[in-house]
């Protein structure tokens, strides 16, 4: 992109530079600290020139929106076109208290939805099983039957929205339920749209709810997959999920390399299925934290999509552009909010935001700030929200396409990011991919060391927290009244569920619950055997422990 | 450290919330601190938890919760460990525990809640500081 003889000139320029401005500078007055670094440890430069980028060249590295590599965007027009989805997660106490909470949300608009599930449900529990005392509807919903599904997604026209489910171990279940429910809205399946998390890979060393070994989740991954490429056109069957690895305690590099991996792993676990690269790829969906270091993290987007492009065309031979795209989902973090002096949130996360929107989302959810403490109120979603309406409406930020391209510090940053998550890649092809990675803890080692810097950092003030250790103020009073999940949520859906197991089919409910034993001995394709059982109302405790009987449940490998 | 034992810590993780990065974190400066440290994982219920502090002779407990269900399993843990006998060991907490709930929760015999923002030196020093006497 440049002249060599023009970086010549400017390479002894800014050696004058350094030996005059600079040091007569730095001799009256020293900089903050000896080295800047950021949460990828790399070392981040006083200044940034084309000579860092020297090596650039337009239409092979950056390209246009909507071509490949597709660094500039997946979308010809980005937001010139249509802003992204801005997406909240939410759920808590029972369906009826969260349909109530989306109708909320939607009448402020919020373009999608996006169910946060309790931990029984996450963990293939029904609301009575005695591993889930104290904690059913307390972090999401309690769903433990097509019938709370009903309830959860009355009024809401599913042809209109698109709904996204952050569930893994059971989520081929929990995507029965939401499309028997739109059959009996009447919505063609074609017209379904939608995600289901469905990464089980990443549970195994971040986000840690892991119900069966790694292989039979992996199965079940890529029944969803397979079944979504030939049934469901418009669904998202998996979004590949960075943001627990990351809110693990994984830096940013880490976080996108790992991603990319736990990617080529569900590609090469599709392509075993007879499918063809073009058949599914397209639908393969992306999830990605974003912290307070601004241009790491939309380095990091940028990157992402970089990298993702370049393995499905030349390392999967995709044809179709549209195998190439990544598209992304992101959340700000959850582990930056403080829980001293809670409004410093929005800021954090209003900086957080910009850093996604500047790196291309095509979805986003921002956190609310009294999140620290407790499951947001209805004030602070409305606050969360509003940041990004903000950014879309007020800022500019959207008004021309990847409007940091040719920045020499954010093109360095994105090819150092693209270089650094090549070599983890490399590293865990080497080992002999992600199962075996898991098994050796190697994922597991590297984010617990990670979390350990970073709160060695911040213990030895090394890394600045405002309000936490510097800025403090003495004691400090809630801004607001916080949410509290009703106690009664769990009786109330306890009792609801025993009145299901009295008045439906049993004999039906039993009949389908063998055929998906039967299914699964066979090693076939769980899906129809999972949808029949759901319309016959067998609830997800009683499916997810047929299939726990079938094929074990995961012990912990624990890394401290 | 007492008559040359090392303080032996159990770093426990009641309920179904997999939030481990505060306990990991937590373990492993208490080890750096020189402290015998078990970390039994995640999904731990009451039973295997007092089950574990018996069979390790643990001088402390340090639980970790962040799934809001502490006001479930941390009276059902104190009352376990009564019934054990385990009166001496000293217990602490941490993770998302609202301050309105923290007397209730010291009531039950947690002697300490460390909140979001605790450095682990604090906690070290409160560990070392509060260690309860051995017979």
């Amino acid at each position: 992109m440049f002249d060599k003889k023009k970086i010549d000139e400017l390479k002894k320029e800014h050696e004058r530079w350094e030996q005059t401005t600079l040091l007569n500078w730095i001799r009256q007055s020293n900089e903050r600290k000896n080295e800047f670094r950021n949460s990828s440890n790399m070392l981040i430069k006083r200044l940034y020139t084309p000579e860092d980028v020297q090596g650039l060249d337009y239409i092979r590295d950056l390209g246009f929106p909507g071509e490949y590599p597709f660094l500039r965007g997946v979308h010809a027009t980005m937001y010139r076109g249509r802003y992204w989805t801005m997406r909240q997660f939410a759920g808590f106490g029972t369906a009826e208290t969260t349909n109530k909470r989306f109708k909320y949300l939607l009448k402020e608009g919020e373009t999608g939805l996006s169910i946060a599930f309790d931990y029984p449900t996450i963990m293939g529990y029904d609301s009575d099983h005695p591993m889930g005392k104290g904690e059913v509807g307390i972090c999401g919903v309690a769903i433990s039957s097509l019938k709370d599904m009903e309830v959860l997604l009355d009024g809401i026209p599913l042809d209109k929205v698109t709904t996204s489910m952050t569930i893994n171990g059971p989520a081929a279940m929990l995507l029965a339920m939401y499309m028997v429910v739109g059959d009996k809205q009447g919505v063609s399946r074609e017209k379904l749209g939608g995600t289901t998390q469905n990464d089980n890979l990443k549970e195994y060393f971040a986000q840690k709810l892991c119900i069966y070994p790694p292989k039979a989740s992996v199965k079940l991954t890529t029944d969803i997959i397979e079944y979504c490429a030939r049934h469901l056109p418009r669904w998202n069957p998996i979004s590949i999920s960075g943001y627990h690895i990351r809110e693990a305690g994984a830096n940013a590099v880490q976080e996108l390399a790992f991603t990319i991996y736990d990617g080529i792993s569900y590609v090469e676990s599709t392509l075993q299925r007879g499918l063809k690269v073009d058949d599914f790829a397209h639908r393969l969906s992306f999830f990605f934290a974003s912290h307070n270091d601004f241009f790491e993290e939309l380095a990091k987007f940028r990157a992402a999509r970089r990298l993702w492009a370049k393995l499905m065309k030349e390392r999967f031979h995709a044809k179709n552009p549209r195998s190439m795209w990544m598209r992304m989902h992101v959340q700000t973090s959850g582990c930056t909010l403080t829980a001293q002096q809670p409004l410093n949130n929005i800021t954090r996360t209003t900086i957080q935001a910009l850093a996604a929107v500047l790196g291309g989302t095509q979805s986003l959810h921002t956190n609310s700030f009294d999140e620290a403490l407790a499951l947001p109120s209805e004030q602070a979603v409305r606050v969360a929200l509003r940041t990004q309406q903000i950014i879309a409406h007020e800022s500019g930020a959207t008004n021309t396409i990847d409007p940091l391209a040719g920045s020499y510090y954010v093109e360095a940053l994105t090819n150092e990011m693209e270089e650094k998550a090549t070599e983890y890649i490399q590293k865990v092809d080497d080992m002999g991919g992600a199962i075996v990675a898991i098994e050796k803890g190697f994922f597991q080692t590297e984010i617990a060391d990670s979390s350990y810097r970073y709160q060695k950092e911040v213990d030895d003030r090394k890394r600045t927290i405002v309000g936490v250790n510097d800025y403090q103020i003495g004691k400090e009073e809630y801004p607001m009244e916080l949410l509290r999940v009703d106690p009664e949520a769990e009786k109330e859906q306890v009792a609801n569920l025993q009145s299901l197991r009295k008045t439906r089919d049993n004999r039906k409910a039993e009949e389908m619950l063998g055929k998906l034993e039967r299914s699964a001995e066979k090693d076939e394709n769980l899906m129809p055997a999972i949808i029949e059982a759901t319309k016959a109302y067998a609830t997800l405790g009683e499916i997810c422990s047929v299939l726990r009987k079938v094929y074990g449940e995961y012990k912990e490998l624990i890394v401290i | 450290m007492q008559d040359g034992r090392k303080i032996r810590v159990l770093i426990a993780k009641p309920g179904l919330d997999s939030h481990d990065r505060g306990a990991k974190v937590v373990a492993r400066a208490l080890r750096d601190a020189g402290m015998e440290v078990i970390y039994t994982g995640l999904r731990q219920t009451a039973e295997q938890i007092v089950e574990t502090a018996l069979q390790e002779d643990v001088d402390v407990i340090g639980l970790s919760i962040l799934s809001g269900a502490h006001k479930t399993l941390f009276p059902r843990i104190m009352g376990l460990l009564k019934k054990q006998g385990l009166t001496d060991v000293m217990v602490f907490a941490g993770g998302i525990i609202p301050e309105e709930d923290v007397s209730e929760m010291k009531r039950l015999g947690i002697k300490e809640i460390f909140g979001p923002g605790t450095t682990t030196e604090e906690i070290i020093r409160y560990v070392t500081d509060n260690l309860p006497k051995r017979d």
